[in-house]
């Protein structure tokens, strides 16, 4: 139990050595290096020269990628080029931002796609599935900019409920953000609960046909007993881990509807860093948006290790 | 997937299968639509050019951000181009990029992902490390480094997109890999001596293929997503191109009193995502494989 915990862990930091590798050689292979792509025309003589020493390239490629990760897992990217500031200290508010707009999305998603999702289950190809199905499809296959455009249209301009785009400086307190995070808490949440509903809905349906469940019936426990005791235990423990791949899949969207909404997050970092040709910024987001996604389906490991008496004795098989 | 009635499905010939699929997926309500949605867009994207009533790109500085008339069905955008014109040819650089994409994505994810179930030991260790490090990337964050380096022309768009969806396939189909692989008929192909190529080819592909053709066609929704989304951030095709993801963006800034220009893309973009979804889940049930248990990675 404890080795494969371990196990699991090492497996997690394998894979972050990968990432941290895959980003380091990305940037050096693609044409051009930060500083010819950064100063663009300019990038000849003394400028380009100044450049080369202060960021430290003229010295071989490993042993920049030694100090650089060395540098990263203490927390310090090195500078943006862009800003000419520390990276962290353009990261750190921004991280914070996006973070209550995606653990508010979760916070509602989550419970919102398990009661649909059992709903759906139980009255399986009846009215209820049937219409919350259908919904559920729309919610899931549209994309984030196409919803939060039309949230904005409607809920913003047309009917003028709540403000349509977020204007608040980066450092705003909680409580301040509130108001402004309504719109774009929807958007997101509502393609992740889709997505977890028909989740929840299929191992719902799996788990009512399974034989235990036929012998309860059989046995005459009463039905929502049954339900409660012997069919979500076994239905939910599956759908942890493909909830966790839905949550880290989800910083995509969060991407895009930060921008359409404007928000002060990464989303909005992503595409400035990207269109400044920031490279050591890019390396940086990409560093840790993959620890986030990593540490998520570590999370998720663990726990339905934790919640599974089965696995605890059999080796895990990604 | 169906492993014990080879001999009786060899019999059929390729075409009556695939009829015999499409009459399976029609035959429900949901795939119906979804099939209907889908080869209406097709058709839509092979004629519109002919049948388009305006030039895509004749801008009108007269009728700037006219509502819609007899004249301009769905009105005009802020450069006075016909929105009807843009909208019905919008959907085919969409559809043309994801669909090659997919296909590129089904070929080297399907490949690598059988390679590696057929082999094991240190070399599949290995595979699936990177793969994982790869998925552990945001495919926003890969797919904007790449294009904003190499440029957004499809030649660029169809290879990167294709490599970053694949990758969720090689899973899938390494997986479907080490199902059939420890079955009977492997273990006697092995001992009549086949070659791993010719097991490959004659008993893995065979029983894996249905596995990993509804795994391309939920890739390509989602492709379809990620491909709009750029173009959406500007990071797709570059205008005057007329695309939806395109189309929205620009029209976004001014909808307070020009919804039109935003509407009718979509209308355009949600209906072709929602159709080849419906079909892809259709397709699923009709191969007997569940695919809501699956994560969109």
């Amino acid at each position: 139990m404890l080795f494969l915990i371990i196990k699991r862990i090492l497996l997690g930091l394998i894979t972050l050595f990968i990432v941290s590798l895959i980003t380091f050689v990305g940037t050096e292979i693609l044409p051009g290096d930060a500083c010819t792509t950064y100063l663009e025309r300019q990038a000849f003589g003394e400028q380009l020269e100044a450049c080369y020493n202060r960021l430290g390239l003229n010295v071989p490629a490993y042993e920049r990628y030694v100090s650089w990760a060395l540098n990263a897992i203490q927390g310090d990217f090195g500078y943006s080029l862009s800003g000419e500031m520390p990276i962290k200290d353009v990261l750190g508010p921004k991280i914070k931002n996006s973070l209550v707009l995606a653990s508010a999305a979760i916070l509602i998603g989550i419970p919102i796609a398990l009661i649909l999702g059992i709903v759906t289950a139980l009255w399986r190809d009846r009215l209820p599935d049937v219409a919350i199905s259908t919904v559920t499809i729309f919610a899931m296959t549209i994309p984030e900019f196409i919803s939060a455009t039309l949230l904005i249209l409607i809920v913003a301009i047309w009917l003028e409920w709540l403000p349509g785009i977020v204007i608040v400086p980066t450092d705003v307190t909680f409580f301040e953000l509130l108001p402004n995070i309504i719109l774009p808490v929807i958007a997101i949440a509502m393609i992740m609960t889709a997505h977890m509903a028909r989740m929840v809905r299929s191992s719902v349906i799996q788990v009512m046909a399974s034989d235990y469940v036929q012998m309860a019936i059989l046995k005459g426990v009463p039905y929502w007993k049954m339900v409660f005791k012997h069919v979500l235990p076994n239905a939910l423990l599956p759908a942890i881990n493909v909830v966790a791949l839905t949550i880290a899949w989800l910083l995509g969207g969060v991407v895009v509807t930060e921008v359409v909404f404007n928000y002060p997050g990464l989303g909005r970092l992503v595409i400035e860093s990207i269109s400044n040709r920031d490279l050591p910024v890019v390396q940086a987001l990409a560093l840790i948006l993959a620890s986030i996604y990593v540490s998520i389906n570590l999370l998720a490991d663990l726990m339905t290790l934790m919640l599974n008496p089965r696995l605890k004795t059999l080796q895990i098989r990604k | 997937m169906k492993t014990n009635n080879i001999t009786e499905e060899g019999k059929k010939s390729s075409f009556s299968k695939v009829l015999e699929v499409l009459k399976t997926m029609a035959s429900k309500p949901s795939g119906f639509i979804g099939l209907s949605i889908l080869v209406f867009h097709i058709t839509l994207a092979l004629i519109s050019p002919y049948i388009a009533p305006y030039d895509y790109k004749a801008i009108d500085p007269a009728m700037m951000l006219s509502a819609p008339s007899s004249e301009f069905w769905f009105g005009t955008d802020d450069l006075g181009r016909d929105v009807f014109t843009r909208t019905i040819l919008g959907g085919r650089t969409a559809l043309t990029v994801t669909f090659f994409g997919s296909l590129i994505a089904l070929l080297w994810g399907g490949l690598l992902g059988i390679f590696c179930g057929l082999v094991g030991g240190k070399i599949d260790d290995v595979v699936m490390r990177v793969v994982d490090a790869f998925l552990s990337i945001p495919w926003i964050l890969a797919m904007l480094l790449i294009v904003s380096l190499l440029g957004t022309t499809t030649e660029v768009l169809i290879p990167a997109l294709g490599f970053f969806y694949g990758k969720g396939i090689v899973r899938v189909a390494r997986a479907a890999t080490h199902d059939v692989i420890a079955k009977d008929f492997i273990v006697s192909a092995r001992a009549r001596g086949h070659s791993n190529f010719s097991i490959m080819w004659n008993e893995i592909i065979p029983n894996v293929r249905d596995a990993i053709l509804v795994e391309g066609a939920m890739r390509w929704s989602w492709m379809l997503l990620g491909f709009s989304s750029l173009s959406f951030l500007g990071f797709g095709v570059s205008p005057p191109t007329p695309d939806w993801g395109l189309m929205i963006s620009n029209g976004r800034g001014l909808m307070s009193f020009a919804y039109w220009s935003v509407i009718a893309p979509i209308v355009g973009l949600s209906s072709l995502i929602i159709g080849i979804n419906l079909t892809a889940d259709a397709f699923a049930k009709a191969l007997g494989i569940d695919r809501a248990t699956k994560a969109p990675v």
